[in-house]
């Protein structure tokens, strides 16, 4: 790892411990909590989309699956969260891995298409199957307790998101740095490069496909758990939409510009709430204007501007 | 039991149709610009909508019809001028962004401008339904079937007989090469914002008296257009239609077979399988990539 990167893993430290401590109050926790979360799963989507130059469009299917395993299987079979979560997880790689094998022999985009079909058949099931999903209503998940200690007050949970998302930010860095991160990176510079000393490129976007999804899972769960209740919402098309908007507003390959992504766009609902009725306007003219005047995402932007490395 | 089978398939082919549209509306733009516009889908909400519109202020039907797919092609006139021209070369993933970004901009526009209700507009030509051997047939079905195939037709006609339908195809073909023989790529461009919007229009006023309309029809019927662009083999206009009319077919025989309640998945299970075991679709050509 290099120094910058380091220092920059050391300010999101500070950030993180400081924050708490400076909110007024409960309300900002909560927001606090989202805009982490949220981080961690845009970490894993932008190792796929800035590094692998492959978008999903059905991102939110696979927080669907994490988030309905942790409110499902406790709920209906009595498995323990733990072991539920894993289960999703689990779920959730296999699925990504069994539709992206086919794909991704092909050239061209055509992940987009098929993880927009799958999130979409994701999300009319959990619609669906009401007796076990409660249908487009939700259902309740039950909390999260590990040896008889409970996660339940806002503080607790700001914590656990604060150290997921520490944790992300030095994983991410490190597998950029890693062989695994030069063969990805090698392999948004050029595929047919990449091929030519060496790397399966079929493979390795498999397995970075197959972890983002993983990720995602997780973070539904965690999401679920924090909430404590889900909506087919989680896993519809708008959501995977956001996701993704996060990845490219912050920057592309950028893993700073992930968390400014989930920051910015978790928070823009807040902000948008004094244009009421117009949210949807503002937010696609938004998105517009950002890939229009700053291809390259907020972070590598600035980064240029300033002339440091991000 | 024919009768049944028949009433799928009128409503297989009605809807398909307006998928076909939707389809054909994808490729113009694929081809001129490697663009996958996802922003497909509101043009035909846009159609529905303003002709409900225009309508129910007074025009006659054939005037508020014409309005209704003028304005939507103005709107995808725009798109390609503010912000597809731009960023061009631009990367695939920020171009489906923006398009998905101008969705979102004209399905709020439309939740602001008309409200969030649904809408009907009366068939052209009454509700009086045909009985063909025990099954129903609407009037309007067969509407959408021969308008649908009179601006197929004409499209036809106007790719293999006029100068800027052959430029629009030499463009497809090879941009470079078009440009280099005097073809104005930006005109094309522009052209096929402008087809591509009222071809989709035209299918959601077609298909409005049958489904009524709302700000968010555009997102599924969309969505459904880009399966069946991909059916068909992406980038192929026979395909396009074709792969809209089967659509909309397995959809409806789907539906009534299988499972009513996912009857808006099975096109998306299309989709997996079609990727999965024919990844060119029915008429895609097979491409090699030059390095």
């Amino acid at each position: 790892m290099r120094t910058s990167a380091y220092f920059g893993l050391l300010i999101v430290i500070a950030i993180l411990a400081l924050l708490p401590f400076v909110l007024p109050n409960s309300f900002y926790l909560d927001l606090a909590i989202r805009m982490a979360i949220n981080a961690v799963i845009v970490l894993g989507l932008n190792l796929l989309i800035g590094f692998a130059g492959q978008i999903s469009l059905g991102h939110a299917g696979f927080l669907g699956i994490g988030a309905y395993a942790s409110a499902v299987l406790p709920t209906h079979f009595g498995l323990h969260p733990l072991l539920a979560m894993g289960a999703g997880a689990a779920l959730a790689g296999l699925l990504a891995a069994l539709v992206a094998r086919p794909i991704f022999r092909l050239k061209g985009n055509y992940l987009a298409m098929a993880t927009l079909g799958l999130g979409i058949i994701l999300n009319i099931a959990l619609r669906n199957e009401a007796a076990w999903t409660g249908g487009p209503d939700g259902m309740p998940v039950p909390a999260f307790g590990l040896a008889g200690f409970e996660l339940s007050s806002d503080r607790q949970w700001y914590w656990v998101a604060a150290a997921l998302l520490t944790v992300s930010v030095w994983a991410s860095l490190n597998l950029i740095d890693s062989p695994f991160g030069r063969a990805l990176r090698a392999l948004h510079g050029s595929e047919v490069a990449a091929r030519v000393v060496g790397v399966d490129v079929a493979r390795y976007k498999l397995a970075i496909f197959v972890m983002s999804a993983v990720f995602a899972s997780l973070m539904g769960s965690v999401t679920a758990h924090y909430v404590g209740f889900v909506t087919p919402g989680v896993a519809d098309f708008f959501h995977s939409i956001e996701l993704v908007t996060m990845v490219v507003i912050g920057g592309m390959a950028s893993v700073y510009g992930s968390l400014v992504g989930a920051v910015l766009l978790t928070a823009l609902p807040q902000a948008l709430t004094a244009f009421e009725g117009w949210e949807t306007v503002v937010f696609g003219a938004i998105l517009m204007l950002c890939m229009i005047f700053l291809p390259r995402g907020l972070v590598p932007t600035l980064a240029a501007r300033f002339g440091r490395a991000a | 039991m024919l009768a049944q089978f028949l009433q799928f398939l009128f409503s297989g082919v009605t809807v398909g149709a307006t998928y076909a549209l939707a389809a054909l509306g994808f490729t113009l733009i694929y081809n001129a610009s490697n663009v996958i516009n996802f922003a497909q889908g509101e043009f035909i909400m846009l159609g529905g909508m303003l002709a409900v519109f225009f309508a129910q202020s007074g025009l006659p039907l054939p005037a508020a019809m014409l309005l209704a797919i003028l304005i939507p092609a103005g709107v995808g006139v725009l798109i390609e001028k503010l912000a597809i021209e731009p960023v061009k070369g631009a990367e695939t993933v920020s171009l489906i962004i923006i398009t998905i970004g101008a969705s979102l901009v004209i399905r709020g526009l439309a939740a602001v401008g008309f409200g969030k209700g649904t809408f009907s507009l009366p068939a052209f030509s009454g509700d009086t339904p045909i009985d063909v051997l025990g099954a129903t047939l609407m009037p309007q079905s067969l509407w959408v079937l021969g308008v649908t195939a009179a601006a197929v037709g004409a499209l036809w006609y106007f790719f293999n007989y006029s100068l800027a339908g052959k430029a629009m195809l030499a463009t497809a073909c090879n941009r470079t090469a078009a440009q280099l023989v005097g073809i104005d790529t930006n005109g094309v461009l522009f052209l096929s914002f402008a087809l591509s919007a009222g071809m989709g229009a035209l299918g959601g006023i077609l298909i409005a008296p049958l489904t009524l309309t709302a700000y968010d029809v555009g997102v599924m019927l969309g969505l459904k257009g880009f399966v069946a662009a991909v059916l068909g083999g992406l980038g192929n206009g026979l395909g396009a239609v074709v792969g809209g009319l089967l659509v909309g077919l397995i959809e409806a025989l789907g539906a009534g077979y299988i499972s009513s309640a996912y009857k808006d998945a099975i096109p998306f299970v299309l989709i997996l399988l079609i990727l999965f075991f024919m990844p060119r679709g029915l008429f895609g050509a097979r491409l090699t990539e030059r390095v």
